[in-house]
């Protein structure tokens, strides 16, 4: 496996007239991760997804792809990567196969080699017996299968997907992630992709969480986790305050303010269930406790719940 | 399930720049002409109205059009509407051919070819090239009814009509290529096909003759004028008798600027191609 990073990120800012979608951002990604890039809307996943997919040209910093830069050699890179956006890329009124063809002609295969690889495709995707097939019949999750085909038709060595599961129902979904999976098992690729969902975000190797532009969070899901304590008690009640100040006072303990109540993020929760609802008294509405997500990760380093809503970033 | 195992940049060595420039523009030539033939509705939509036009603009101003210059010769409205039928022709598939790039890019396919490792000039001359060839097969289509009426063409006067065609074909689907690039509406096209393109080509010549006052400045104004004219004198080129409406550029003229509006528009389309739309980031 070559040494040189899938992606090279520094100090890229981006902006949409004057509101800034990304803010010197830094990251780097290995060849072979399975590596997610997860945000609420407006985080600025979406920016950094066109500027990865070359849909856009970085404004500031540097973006390198397998070692080239996203400006200057803008179709070596272009060559490495295989993009599935969000949005479907086939043509309803050509054939499975015909869509295909097209998608090699643009990546410079032709002829036999072009025959094989398209075979190897729908075999692989399981969409053989579609082939002939106008893809305006077909159903979302083969939809999705055909966009994955057209994706690493050319044997990219980065694989960049934007939302992949949207529009997809729970079957389709676990189908379109079955598939990823092969393919990182069964070849080097490095898959990247974006999501506001966070237990897909779970599935990588690493992840980085955006906020508002930033990068707030860098790591395995796992490391990032453990990070903030393994467990997340959340507490239900009417007065935050009065909560928060017996917690810290009594159990020395920093609660986060969250929509309806307080959370608390420690090493060892079920066994402190009881004390914490002592120390809440008679204001407790409700006490849980469970295994702390990627959203506890997202709380503790922004302040507020993942899915709060926040400024657009799309223009 | 195969092993993956062959390094992606293979195809691109062993691929010329050239090559490959080639080869995207026919694979998007092609799957224009894929998506026209699937779509019957166009070929109704593009011929079907203009051949309407000359029906029933032939039999209702016929019996009161007298061509200016040449009281003596005997052109009918009809003969004389005919070449700007087929402009007409051209001009509607031109712009049902560009209008798709608006719908290329609402869903979505437009942003897999702009990703793609080809070059900018490749995604527009596959667009023109694909858009002309259907414009220029519904031109012939009409063309060859003119047989019917009468003008005697020859093989050669048939492929040089054919050629002109072809160079007034590219300058339209271009034209409607600018206009279409930075929409995002179809209603938004329509709105410029009536405002801007049929304007263009009722002040062409093709509809009515003139050549004195501000019309007569207007339509020698018009690019599209030239093409009209060429296709007029190409028609009756074996003609003894004068035809042709008074101030009717010469071939060579008509040609040279034909050619000119054709380039400038190619130029200008991939000029506006550089530009991403909000549409492009969705």
């Amino acid at each position: 496996m070559s040494q040189v990073a899938a992606v090279e990120i520094e100090g890229l800012t981006h902006h949409y007239g004057t509101r800034r979608a990304l803010s010197d951002l830094a990251l780097l990604i290995r060849p072979g991760e399975m590596f997610a890039l997860l945000g609420p809307n407006g985080s600025g996943k979406s920016t950094l997804f066109r500027v990865l997919s070359t849909l856009i040209a970085p404004e500031q910093g540097s973006v390198q792809i397998c070692g080239h830069d996203v400006r200057r050699d803008t179709d070596v890179v272009r060559q490495a990567i295989g993009v599935v956006f969000q949005s479907p890329s086939l043509d309803d009124k050509l054939s499975v196969a015909e869509n295909l063809i097209h998608q090699g002609h643009l990546y410079g295969l032709f002829g036999a080699m072009l025959r094989e690889r398209v075979e190897l495709m729908l075999d692989k995707f399981g969409v053989g017996d579609r082939r002939r097939d106008r893809v305006a019949t077909l159903s979302g999750g083969l939809r999705r299968r055909v966009e994955l085909a057209k994706g690493i038709l050319h044997l990219p060595q980065i694989l960049l997907l934007d939302e992949p599961s949207t529009g997809l129902d729970p079957a389709a979904r676990a189908d379109l992630w079955k598939y990823l999976k092969h393919l990182r098992d069964e070849s080097d690729t490095t898959i990247i992709w974006t999501t506001h969902l966070l237990d897909e975000a779970d599935d990588a190797d690493r992840i980085a969480i955006l906020n508002q532009g930033s990068l707030v969070a860098f790591g395995a899901p796992h490391d990032l986790r453990a990070e903030i304590g393994s467990d997340a008690i959340t507490i239900h009640t009417a007065d935050q305050a009065r909560v928060a100040e017996r917690l810290r006072s009594q159990l020395s303990m920093e609660p986060q303010r969250i929509d309806s109540g307080l959370r608390l993020l420690t090493d060892d929760g079920r066994h402190r269930l009881s004390e914490v609802a002592q120390a809440c008294g008679d204001d407790l509405r409700g006490l849980s406790w469970g295994r702390a997500t990627l959203e506890d990760v997202f709380i503790q380093r922004t302040g507020h719940r993942f899915d709060a809503p926040q400024a657009e970033a799309s223009p | 399930m195969s092993v993956i195992e062959q390094p992606s940049t293979s195809a691109a060595a062993s691929t010329s720049i050239a090559m490959r420039t080639l080869l995207a523009t026919a694979t998007l030539a092609r799957r224009e002409l894929v998506r026209f033939v699937r779509q019957p509705n166009r070929i109704i939509g593009a011929i079907g109205q203009p051949a309407v036009f000359w029906i029933l603009f032939g039999a209702g101003l016929g019996p009161s059009f007298q061509m200016p210059g040449v009281e003596d010769a005997d052109v009918s409205y009809r003969e004389y509407f005919f070449p700007g039928t087929v402009v007409l022709i051209v001009l509607f598939t031109a712009v049902f051919t560009t209008i798709s790039i608006i719908e290329d890019r609402r869903e979505g396919f437009l942003q897999s070819v702009l990703v793609a490792p080809i070059p900018r000039l490749a995604m527009v001359a596959g667009k023109l090239i694909g858009g002309t060839l259907i414009a220029v097969a519904q031109g012939l289509l009409f063309l060859l009814l003119g047989l019917s009426l009468g003008f005697s063409f020859s093989i050669p006067g048939l492929f040089a009509m054919l050629a002109l065609l072809c160079v007034i074909g590219l300058a339209l689907t271009g034209t409607g290529f600018i206009i279409a690039w930075r929409m995002d509406s179809t209603q938004g096209f329509h709105a410029i096909m009536s405002l801007f393109l049929l304007p263009m080509w009722l002040l062409s010549g093709a509809f009515f003759p003139a050549s004195e006052g501000w019309l007569g400045w207007v339509v020698r104004l018009n690019p599209l004028t030239y093409g009209v004219a060429a296709l007029r004198r190409l028609l009756y080129w074996n003609e003894t008798a004068n035809l042709l409406p008074p101030g009717t550029p010469s071939m060579t003229t008509s040609v040279a600027v034909t050619i000119t509006f054709a380039a400038t528009t190619f130029w200008l389309a991939w000029l506006v191609s550089a530009r991403r739309t909000a549409g492009d980031l969705r």
